[in-house]
């Protein structure tokens, strides 16, 4: 059946109410049944739950084949907890037929790709994919798709009980003896654990992993002991070099330049650019530049920006520290100067998934926001965006927040350049729709500036600024003039992953792409 | 293959920005920026054993890019190479806007390379004459003999200093108020508006120094200059603010050119505009800035 992105969606994935995507908003209104955990009592007063080893968590917890364990992602391409876990349950406890729900996967976590060829991880549901786990999933080894959720998708379908968590690992980079959890405080430190925050709540199960052991109690706890059945000391949870970046730079790169300072114009047009605006952008160069370029035009104008969200770098708690943002709320810490101002600056606060993105929740500040900047690794004319697989076909991507942020905000800004290397990332169909293109609302590319036509409003404002844009199809024949139009991907029937939309429809599938040959 | 229009021997050139021809990534695109004019560089940087690249991918950007509005000027080894004739032919076979003549010291340096360009144009069919000169003057010798250089050819368009070679020739540094080039940039300015042609400052070479940049570039703006050569494309946008009009400037060359029609209509040569003089010596200027204010995309009438 064909979804309102016009992806052509197998019939046989549309059971137990599934349906197909049918634009934004299109669930609003609608209840839901909220699911609960059936969970341990811990009545008896207990000195600490600290076990030796992972195996004897998962012991306790009950572990056994068929189980779905999820883990969050906030040590990033650090992460040891993934692999150590997945070796003890199924090297260790010989399980298999295991689930994986996580907040992300990536290269950090390439051992998994060999549990997925052995068939001893069947399922994967997952906001990112990347490295080895992609390419396996791309090759159809296993045995159930892989889903793909937003970040706030995925707290929605937990919460919703279409996830279930038998157990929760929480990588901690301080916790105390009977699981109060901070992401700082230690040797590993990541700042904020908000991936973790509704696993913990929803999981029948929680394990927390860390490797820095604080005296009781470890205050504000971010994961908080009454959801906790365990606590494991380990050598080390992660690579701190790959979990926070010494400090995030604004690009100098010309063209990064140029684009961001075009995504600031942009902003600066539109009404909502006024005191107490909201804003996210991504880390990438030209989103991350676009906080020096708006920084200007705030000072112009003699404005303040209200809040900021999202994952949080260096430059963003510099802007709150000179007061130049009222507060700064995030799920995630990218660099050392965000991790070591979480709950440490006076208004840069910590908040959980479903809270940032979640669209079946009743306040997520997604909704609340003005702006976002974002980057893409492909969009079309339909502004279609997609940053999940790559021009070959394959898994390694990220949706991320990208989705919730799109629909949220007033004002959705795309910027990317028009190619890279000999792709085109302005183009005819997207390989993967992972944020449909009503909730894009404008494209700025160093060739030139594209709005959405849905939106007359945006267009009237560029004009009556004097910012030239053009028609996204020109900037896609540009593309093509340069790098060629390429060959439409082969595919089997197989579908490797669904692509959620973030209420919950299908927006798009991955199928298996067929193997390459010269003729 | 993009044809590309006649060049005009007289255009806006508030900023031409250097790009060494030996790197298509650079030249694929450079005009995205918004500069005025491109300096595809087969000078100072390519090294010596990569001429003969750096042309063949001069010669294809040449070939396949839409440069669109911008001038694509390309920058010819020294006479005193083995390579300049050889750089000719490649930038005329391509279509270059025009020629940038490296180390130029006389009227006879143009007249070598105009022949040059001449015998070009003939031999792959170009419009002869239709590819424009202008001078780097990087030498002592070079800024006393500016006059007869700027005015050697019909197709010389303009002269720029060097700055790093005429330093070196000197004995002298940068210095912030710009006091190591002032005679020079002086003589070489006189020389060009004597001659009426364009005349352009030196790069400025310190891309972390915003402020001496900016003064620099001021200092471009009241000593006439039409335009500056860059390194990067971050260095564009000041001078395009600076050399632009102010609003105060533009209502002024309205009113003037508005008042000099109906007043020579009605057969008056010389009156008042806001208490002052105004006749027609006052009207070129004028114009000049309602034109440059319509390029820097401040003003949409029709006076002009």
């Amino acid at each position: 059946m064909k979804n309102y992105v016009g992806r052509d969606i197998p019939d046989y994935l549309l059971v137990n109410g599934k349906e197909v995507y049918q634009g934004k908003n299109y669930m609003d209104g609608k209840y839901m049944k909220k699911a609960s955990p059936c969970t341990r009592r811990y009545e008896k007063p207990q000195e600490s739950k600290i076990v030796e080893t992972l195996a004897d968590a998962l012991k306790l917890c009950g572990a056994k084949s068929g189980m779905t364990f999820s883990f969050h992602h906030h040590l990033r391409d650090g992460d040891f907890v993934v692999n150590m876990v997945m070796k003890a349950a199924i090297e260790e406890l010989g399980l298999d037929d295991l689930t994986i729900a996580a907040t992300s996967l990536g290269a950090a976590h390439d051992p998994v790709a060999e549990y997925i060829e052995q068939g001893k991880v069947v399922g994967i549901q997952t906001s990112g994919i990347r490295g080895r786990i992609g390419e396996v999933v791309s090759k159809g080894l296993l045995k159930t798709p892989a889903i793909v959720r937003s970040h706030g998708g995925r707290p929605r379908a937990i919460e919703g009980g279409e996830v279930h968590i038998d157990i929760a690992f929480v990588a901690a980079p301080t916790s105390d003896c009977v699981g109060n959890c901070r992401g700082i405080g230690g040797k590993s430190n990541c700042g904020s654990l908000g991936y973790a925050m509704t696993d913990a709540k929803y999981a029948d199960h929680v394990v927390v992993v860390t490797d820095c052991l604080v005296d009781f109690p470890n205050m504000p706890a971010s994961v908080e002991a009454i959801d906790v059945d365990a606590v494991v000391v380990v050598d080390s949870i992660g690579n701190p070099k790959k979990i926070a970046s010494a400090a995030a730079r604004i690009s100098q790169n010309p063209r990064d330049l140029m684009m961001a300072e075009n995504v600031a114009k942009v902003i600066a047009a539109t009404p909502y650019f006024k005191e107490g605006f909201s804003f996210q952008t991504g880390v990438g160069g030209p989103s991350l530049a676009a906080n020096l370029f708006l920084e200007k035009y705030m000072d112009e104008r003699s404005i303040r920006m209200g809040w900021a969200i999202g994952g949080i770098c260096g430059p963003m708690v510099e802007m709150l520290k000179k007061g130049k943002v009222g507060k700064v709320i995030d799920v995630q810490d990218f660099d050392l100067d965000a991790v070591n101002s979480i709950n440490q600056t006076p208004n840069h606060f910590e908040m959980s998934a479903s809270q940032y993105a979640n669209p079946a929740n009743k306040g997520a500040f997604v909704n609340k926001l003005d702006f976002v900047v974002l980057a893409a690794l492909e969009i079309d004319t339909g502004f279609n965006v997609n940053v999940l697989t790559g021009s070959d076909g394959v898994l390694r991507g990220a949706p991320g927040g990208h989705p919730d942020t799109a629909a949220g905000s007033k004002c959705c800004i795309i910027v990317t350049p028009l190619i890279r290397g000999r792709m085109a990332t302005v183009c005819e169909h997207v390989v993967t729709v992972t944020t449909p293109g009503d909730c894009v609302d404008v494209l700025v590319t160093d060739y030139g500036i594209a709005v959405n036509p849905l939106r007359l409003d945006l267009i009237e404002c560029l004009d009556k600024a004097g910012i030239p844009h053009v028609s996204i199809e020109s900037l896609k024949e540009k593309a093509y003039s340069l790098v060629g139009r390429p060959d439409d991907l082969q595919w089997e029937d197989k579908v490797v992953a669904i692509l959620e939309a973030r209420d919950g429809t299908i927006l798009d599938v991955v199928r298996k792409i067929k193997p390459f040959t010269l003729e | 293959m993009i044809p590309r229009p006649k060049p005009e021997r007289f255009r806006l050139r508030r900023t031409m920005i250097f790009m060494s021809a030996q790197k298509p990534g650079l030249i694929k695109d450079a005009y995205i920026y918004g500069v005025d004019s491109i300096m595809l560089d087969l000078e100072d940087a390519v090294a010596e054993n990569q001429k003969d690249a750096a042309r063949f991918s001069l010669y294809h950007a040449l070939k396949t890019i839409d440069y669109g509005d911008t001038e694509v000027i390309v920058r010819i080894n020294g006479l005193d190479t083995p390579h300049w004739q050889e750089d000719i032919r490649v930038c005329v076979a391509g279509g270059a806007d025009g020629i940038r003549i490296a180390k130029c010291e006389s009227a006879q340096d143009v007249k070598t390379v105009e022949a040059a360009v001449e015998a070009a144009e003939k031999e792959f069919g170009v419009e002869v004459g239709r590819t424009l000169l202008m001078a780097a003057l990087e030498s002592p010798k070079g800024i006393l003999n500016a006059y007869e250089i700027c005015s050697a050819s019909d197709r010389m368009f303009g002269v720029a200093i060097s700055g790093g070679d005429f330093r070196k020739c000197m004995q002298t540094k940068p210095t912030p108020d710009g006091i190591d080039m002032v005679v020079a940039r002086g003589q070489m300015l006189i020389a060009a508006r004597a001659a009426g042609v364009q005349c352009f400052d030196t790069v400025f070479t310190n891309l972390d120094d915003m402020a001496g940049y900016e003064a620099e570039v001021r200092q471009n703006k009241a000593m006439g200059f039409d335009g500056k050569s860059l390194i990067n494309p971050k260095q564009i946008r000041l001078v395009h603010e600076i050399f632009a009009p102010t609003e105060k400037e533009i209502l002024q060359a309205e009113k003037i050119v508005r008042a000099y029609r109906e007043q020579s209509a009605a057969g008056v040569g010389v009156f008042t505009v806001d208490g002052k003089m105004i006749d027609i010596a006052f009207i070129p200027g004028a114009e000049r800035t309602l034109k440059l204010a319509r390029a820097c995309g401040l003003w949409e009438g029709d006076l002009v």
